[in-house]
């Protein structure tokens, strides 16, 4: 039957947002009993399209053919019960309840039609568990499982669906290896049962141990697909980030001065392992990485978000005892987080509150209401904010007007050293620049600067040196004469560079003693 | 069309007030007893104890949280403040002199500072729910006054009774003159200091108050002690009024009429709203009911059924207009 030789066949497919094109045209085509790798960088559009296609989000425009029958979910319940399930990279059981209780959530067994079926609601999961060689214990409490056990609930739900695609989106991200060896025995056992199985990773190393086709995808538009067995991993980082580097990033020269922030062997749980920089006056430093590379983690960790586990931090030669935020602004430390609306703005106040917020202690008693305006509209203007008033409630300002009072308030501050998250995220490209351009004036004054952006020709354009991380652990330091995508993403992904750079460290250890 | 919006937003900001001033015409017209002096007075007095409640738990409300103690900490304080200051004479709980007024009113707003601070401690760092932890000082604080003394406890000296009863200049309530400097501190604190706007940001969203560099259990911790103090004083305030606390029954309940008041104002259950001046018109929404009712002939069930409504309405208008805004 030639014409199902495919499950599943997306075409032309268009995702319009206000004012962002997340999908232009994308092409997908999944042969039954395969694995069909999306790879992409963050942004590539590869979430999206899977959102699209379970119903999550409508798309604006294509076809989606599944079982040779074009199809519209409206929603998930709907892709479910036509036989597509997705296991999502954050697991949302109910923890409190039952691995049973969560596997026929929504769908319990009946005995009439008051009361559920109790017994069969055990039986029919130590049936399904056993189908898959799953050593799950059904009365055991959500709570109480592993990370990968709730996943493989997942994966049973998704086989208990009688589901002909299941989708996994970056399902090896919170696996130890075991576990991950565990995850794919499954994989190989629903590939058996002429499961499609749609797989989205960064990890190179087992894309091509599992994957049989991959497609990329880059800002929202399809690159190619080809058979894993034909591709190779410097062909696969090209096709990722193959795009030319324009130059939106303007850069200004400045010296760069003393050390003034050393970070030494710092280390917070599993999320940061032996993180060791150091920062000098002038300098802006980049981060590059995949998402949950660590990054994030590592910066919390030196503003006091995060609990240290190990390592020093030494601000202009002494050691810095960071316990909380307050003490890491006391020491000149200034953050603008990632997580704009959960711990950046406050909504609820207005311009000039947010602005001044890290001074109020400077304001006296009773507070100078016309300095703090002035100082809000002195910063505000510097940063081109466009607010009706600096009364105006932040949360009803765009996202990059929100963003520039947030910026405006650390300027306002005046650190020794700015660190900056994911600044641009969600950014228009106006005021993207702008922020750039600060950023780089303020390397200028002799401040030194960190910038953690996932965007590579963000962080190329701005950085002086570039530090990449890969699973809590630093995997590079790159200066600015050798700065290219192919370099850092090889990096990003922890491939056999990363050995190599290893090496040369402990080697240059050594020599040091 | 500007000025269309700037109608709707004075409306919204001041609506209570509107609600308030809609009241008092209308009880005024059914009754033209309600709108004499005297009886303005009387409202106010009566109303004064819960009042200065109100614009405590206000704070603690505005911090996202709330204080179900204020009742008991208010009976408590009564006792004990009224305990120090009873006359020579007559059954004494305590058996030495009177004291000065001035050592059982500290006495009384010292045993609320006391009680705050471990619930802004249970609070803040034990994580407690904020429900949970007042609602065992409440049972803790009112089983307190009555191990303290099963009697009530009266006889109390003038002077004591002068913050509560006295008058100023001959005519003004002492009691009313605290309700307005506690209202007055209330603003100030909420306009001009940065603990006040602390409170803002911690209710709104803490964690961006953390990484703002806001001390965040410092400030829950000093809420719940103005919270409570403001209880202890009602206490004080209540047992001067009454010329006598009883350990069973002052305060009783008077924790919810201060949440409901402070509600009622415009004060957010989801935290990061609050106006003081709302607050004011709640407290004195629910003495217009109060003594309007009782006015008016309706009963007492009656008068209840009507509070419950109103404060169900105001919290659902509250809701829209916040759920509009996201």
């Amino acid at each position: 039957m030639a014409k199902e030789e495919y499950v599943l066949e997306m075409h032309g497919i268009k995702k319009y947002f206000p004012g962002v094109k997340a999908l232009d045209g994308v092409e997908l085509m999944v042969r039954p009993g395969t694995v069909h790798t999306l790879m992409g960088e963050n942004g590539a559009g590869k979430s999206t399209l899977m959102k699209c296609l379970i119903g999550m989000q409508p798309v604006t425009e294509g076809q989606i053919i599944y079982k040779g029958q074009e199809v519209h979910f409206k929603s998930v319940q709907d892709s479910i019960h036509a036989g597509i399930t997705m296991i999502q990279q954050e697991l949302s059981p109910v923890l409190e309840r039952t691995v049973a209780d969560n596997l026929w959530l929504g769908r319990e067994p009946k005995k009439n039609f008051l009361m559920c079926d109790n017994k069969k609601l055990y039986t029919d999961a130590e049936e399904l568990f056993k189908k898959l060689n799953l050593d799950v214990d059904p009365y055991a409490r959500m709570k109480d499982l592993t990370v990968a056990k709730q996943q493989m609930v997942e994966i049973a739900k998704a086989v208990s669906h009688n589901s002909s695609i299941v989708i996994m989106d970056e399902p090896t991200s919170a696996l130890t290896d075991a576990e991950v060896e565990d995850l794919f025995k499954i994989i190989e056992d629903l590939k058996k049962q002429n499961v499609a199985i749609i797989y989205i990773s960064h990890k190179m190393d087992e894309i091509f141990r599992i994957s049989d086709d991959i497609s990329v995808y880059r800002d929202g538009t399809y690159i190619g697909s080809d058979r894993a067995a034909n591709l190779t991993n410097d062909k696969l980082i090209e096709m990722m980030v193959g795009r030319k580097v324009t130059n939106m990033f303007p850069k200004n020269p400045c010296p760069i001065g003393d050390v003034v922030l050393k970070v030494d062997d710092l280390s917070a749980g599993k999320a940061v392992q032996h993180v060791s920089f150091e920062l000098h006056k002038g300098e802006i430093l980049g981060f590059a990485g995949l998402v949950g590379a660590g990054r994030t983690e590592t910066v919390e960790t030196i503003f006091g978000m995060r609990t240290k586990t190990g390592g020093h931090i030494y601000k202009d030669g002494k050691e810095l005892d960071v316990k909380c935020p307050k003490d890491a602004i006391n020491a000149g430390i200034g953050l603008l987080t990632e997580d704009r609306r959960g711990n950046g703005i406050l909504g609820l106040l207005g311009i000039t509150e947010n602005t001044t917020i890290v001074n109020w202690k400077n304001y006296g008693i009773p507070m100078n209401h016309k300095k703090m305006v002035e100082d809000t509209a002195k910063f505000n203007e510097r940063m081109r904010t466009k607010t009706p008033t600096w009364d105006t409630k932040i949360m009803n300002l765009s996202g990059g007007n929100q963003q520039k009072v947030l910026l405006a308030r650390w300027l306002l501050m005046a650190p020794d050293i700015l660190i900056v998250d994911e600044p641009t995220r969600g950014i228009d490209v106006g005021a993207k620049s702008e922020i750039h351009q600060q950023l780089s004036e303020l390397a200028a004054e002799g401040k030194g600067i960190i910038v953690i952006s996932s965007e590579m020709p963000e962080v190329m354009g701005v950085a002086d040196r570039i530090i990449v991380m890969h699973e809590g652990e630093m995997t590079g330091i790159v200066e600015r004469d050798d700065f290219s995508q192919e370099l850092l993403m090889a990096y990003a992904t922890g491939g056999s560079v990363v050995e190599e750079f290893k090496k040369k460290q402990a080697q240059a250890a050594k020599e040091g003693q | 069309m500007k000025s269309a919006e700037a109608r709707k937003k004075f409306l919204s900001d001041n609506g209570i007030w509107l609600v308030l001033i809609a009241l008092v015409i209308l009880v005024s017209i059914l009754r033209p007893a309600f709108a004499t002096m005297t009886n303005l007075q009387t409202l106010l007095t009566g109303e004064s104890v819960k009042g200065v409640l109100a614009f405590g738990v206000c704070m603690a409300i505005l911090s996202k949280g709330t204080d179900l103690s204020t009742g008991s900490v208010a009976g408590l304080s009564a006792v004990v403040s009224a305990s120090l200051c009873q006359m020579e004479g007559g059954s004494k709980l305590l058996k030495m002199g009177t004291m000065p007024a001035i050592c059982g009113i500290l006495a009384g707003v010292l045993v609320g500072v006391i009680v705050g601070a471990a619930n802004g401690c249970m609070v803040a760092y034990l994580h407690l729910h904020p429900f949970i932890a007042t609602l065992g000082t409440q049972l803790i604080c009112r089983a307190l006054a009555k191990i303290y003394t099963n009697m009530p406890v009266s006889n109390l000296s003038s002077g004591f009774r002068f913050l509560g009863s006295g008058k100023i200049a001959g005519f003004f309530p002492m009691i009313i003159l605290v309700f307005l400097i506690i209202f007055a501190a209330v603003w100030f604190m909420l306009t001009y200091t940065q603990f006040g706007k602390s409170v803002y940001a911690v209710g709104g969203n803490d964690q961006a108050a953390r990484v703002a560099g806001i001390n965040v259990e410092k400030t829950l911790v000093l809420v719940y002690i103005w919270c409570s103090f403001c209880a202890a004083l009602g206490g004080v305030l209540l047992a001067g009024r009454a010329a006598s606390a009883d350990p069973a029954n002052s305060g009783l309940n008077y924790e919810l009429d201060a949440i409901a008041a402070a509600t009622v104002g415009g004060t957010s259950q989801t935290g990061g709203i609050c106006r003081p001046s709302g607050v004011l018109a709640g407290i004195l929404i629910m003495g217009v009911i109060n003594n309007g009712l009782v006015m008016l002939g309706v009963d007492d069930n009656m008068t209840n059924v009507i509070k419950g409504l109103i404060i169900i309405g105001s919290v659902a208008i509250d809701m829209r207009k916040n759920a509009v805004k996201k």
